[in-house]
């Protein structure tokens, strides 16, 4: 679905050696991970697994215990980074979508380009009626996130993301706040983001957005990465117990303890 | 038939229905209510209420001085003191909120006093104590700069537990989109937090500054010019002056008429913003 010309070569997040705790709790105990250049990497796991953590330290909403991450070859766990600059231009979307609800859709995507890329308000509401068209709410731009369903307010804090000109987008478990017939549709704007070459870090609980989208998929339980690979190898063909168990229990609830031995079939 | 029917299902014990008991206690206490304005009408010397409290052309005479003059003023003073109090509260309900250690204890310690304290007090400190202690210092504005002082002290402190609490009041996911978005923390809190924390703690503001109104007839201790009297004060020396108490009551109605819509204004503020946070 997404192969197409990528260059994987230069790696657009690194992270190294990474450990989190909060207090006495451990919730990353070294993570090592990179992510390619228009690279789109799922990251999975049982909740309490640390993969929103994983996340969240890569914009410093998190600041690790020790280690490193890079993005775009800047170190962003450097003790003298500038991490405003830095997360310019690194786009988040939350799974609380987390919109200006005092300010119109429209106002919600020029604000922020106004105020820290200094940009004049044409060139804003330019950028901004651009990117509502990319997902789709050219009609709402006027509207204000209070008066949206959520699938519309999640797509919105997508274009918000996109009107600041990110290298890399971080997905926090985008639809698990939406009702099921809401999902679809914010997973089409991934979707598409995808093949436009977007880079991509996505937290989720979406087996088939992972299966079909993803170039690679991480599996992470306990803090640490089980395993790490194609979306073929990781989802239909895990080599771990602790990733079967998962995959088992996530795609059939009902069939969690029945299916103790290995699966062969793809 | 269906009677007969239903005392079968429900055997009434002898005595009252539970409507009926409602209605007798509902009745009584209308009852008590009328008998407490009867008795209280009657007890009352009307003739001499009348004499002192509503002297028609004592009234007129008032006009328009009380509201040229002294409402006017209680208006000027209530602001100035509302205003220098924002900006005051706002700037301790940062400090409350700092991570800088000193900064939160100064500003709990200041909210601590000035909550503590009657306002009558801080009046007395404004216009005696601050002027003998620093001699040849002079608070700009005279009076004004005084009663804005005073108030705006006292407010502060409310406002700024106000604010506070409306700043806390905006959830964590908005400071974190912001930052995510490139936001310092400062601009995030003047672009983002703020305009929210204030939609929210309007209506607990403007009941400050219903306060506020009352509270400015401190300034009757501070000893004012005939230029510079507000309501309460104005209605005091013409009482004094005239022996009588109507212009008591007409600066008191006078109060009532700003009074009595702000807080209406606020009831209104207070549906919305709780129809605004479901």
């Amino acid at each position: 679905m997404s192969d197409g010309n990528k260059d994987v070569s230069v790696p657009e997040i690194q992270v190294r050696d990474l450990y989190k705790s909060f207090g006495d709790n451990e919730v990353l105990r070294g993570i090592d991970l990179e992510i390619g250049q228009g690279e789109v990497v799922c990251v999975i796991g049982p909740s309490g697994s640390g993969k929103s953590t994983l996340l969240r330290c890569v914009n410093l909403l998190e600041e690790p215990t020790k280690g490193q991450v890079l993005v775009g070859g800047t170190e962003v766990t450097h003790p003298d980074v500038d991490i405003d600059e830095v997360r310019r231009r690194i786009g988040m979307v939350f799974q609380q979508f987390n919109l200006f609800p005092h300010l119109t859709v429209t106002e919600n995507l020029t604000l922020p380009q106004r105020r820290v890329l200094k940009r004049d308000k044409a060139e804003a509401a330019r950028v901004a009626a651009a990117n509502l068209e990319r997902v789709g709410l050219t009609e709402k731009a006027d509207a204000y996130p209070s008066s949206l369903s959520g699938g519309q307010q999640q797509r919105v804090a997508i274009a918000r993301a996109l009107a600041m000109g990110p290298e890399v987008m971080l997905f926090d478990e985008p639809t698990s706040a939406l009702d099921p017939e809401l999902v679809g549709d914010v997973l089409a704007v991934m979707r598409r983001l995808a093949n436009e070459g977007m880079t991509m870090m996505v937290v989720t609980h979406e087996m088939t957005f992972a299966r079909e989208v993803a170039d690679r998929v991480v599996f992470m339980d306990g803090g640490v990465i089980v395993e790490d690979g194609t979306p073929a190898q990781v989802i239909s063909n895990p080599s771990h117990e602790r990733t079967r168990h998962f995959l088992s229990r996530l795609l059939d609830p009902a069939m969690a303890d029945v299916e103790e031995e290995p699966d062969d079939r793809i | 038939m269906t009677e007969t029917a239903t005392k079968e299902v429900q055997p009434r014990k002898q005595g009252l229905s539970r409507t009926q008991k409602r209605a007798l206690s509902r009745g009584a206490q209308y009852a008590l209510f009328v008998v407490a304005v009867v008795a209280l009408a009657a007890s009352a010397d009307w003739a001499r209420l009348k004499n002192q409290f509503a002297q028609a052309d004592l009234a007129r005479q008032m006009f328009p001085d009380i509201i040229t003059l002294a409402l006017k003023n209680t208006i000027l003073y209530t602001l100035s003191g509302f205003v220098f109090g924002l900006v005051l509260g706002m700037v301790i309900a940062l400090m409350r909120l700092s991570p800088v250690g000193p900064y939160r204890w100064v500003a709990g310690i200041y909210i601590e006093i000035f909550r503590g304290l009657p306002a009558l007090l801080i009046f007395i400190f404004v216009g005696v104590a601050v002027p003998l202690a620093f001699p040849g210092t002079e608070i700009p504005g005279g009076t004004y700069g005084k009663v804005a002082l005073a108030l705006g002290l006292v407010s502060a402190a409310y406002m700024a537990e106000t604010i506070r609490a409306g700043i806390q009041a905006v959830p964590k996911g908005q400071m974190e989109a912001a930052r995510s978005l490139g936001f310092s923390h400062a601009r995030a809190m003047v672009s983002i937090i703020i305009p929210q924390a204030f939609r929210i703690v309007i209506p607990p503001l403007t009941n400050e500054l219903v306060l506020l109104f009352k509270d400015s007839s401190l300034v009757l201790f501070l000893g004012v010019t005939l230029e510079e009297r507000e309501l309460a004060k104005y209605g005091r020396d013409l009482a004094s002056q005239t022996a009588n108490s109507t212009p008591i009551l007409v600066a008191g109605l006078c109060y009532l008429l700003v009074t009595v819509p702000l807080g209406f204004v606020v009831r209104r503020l207070e549906t919305k913003a709780g129809e605004a946070t479901r």
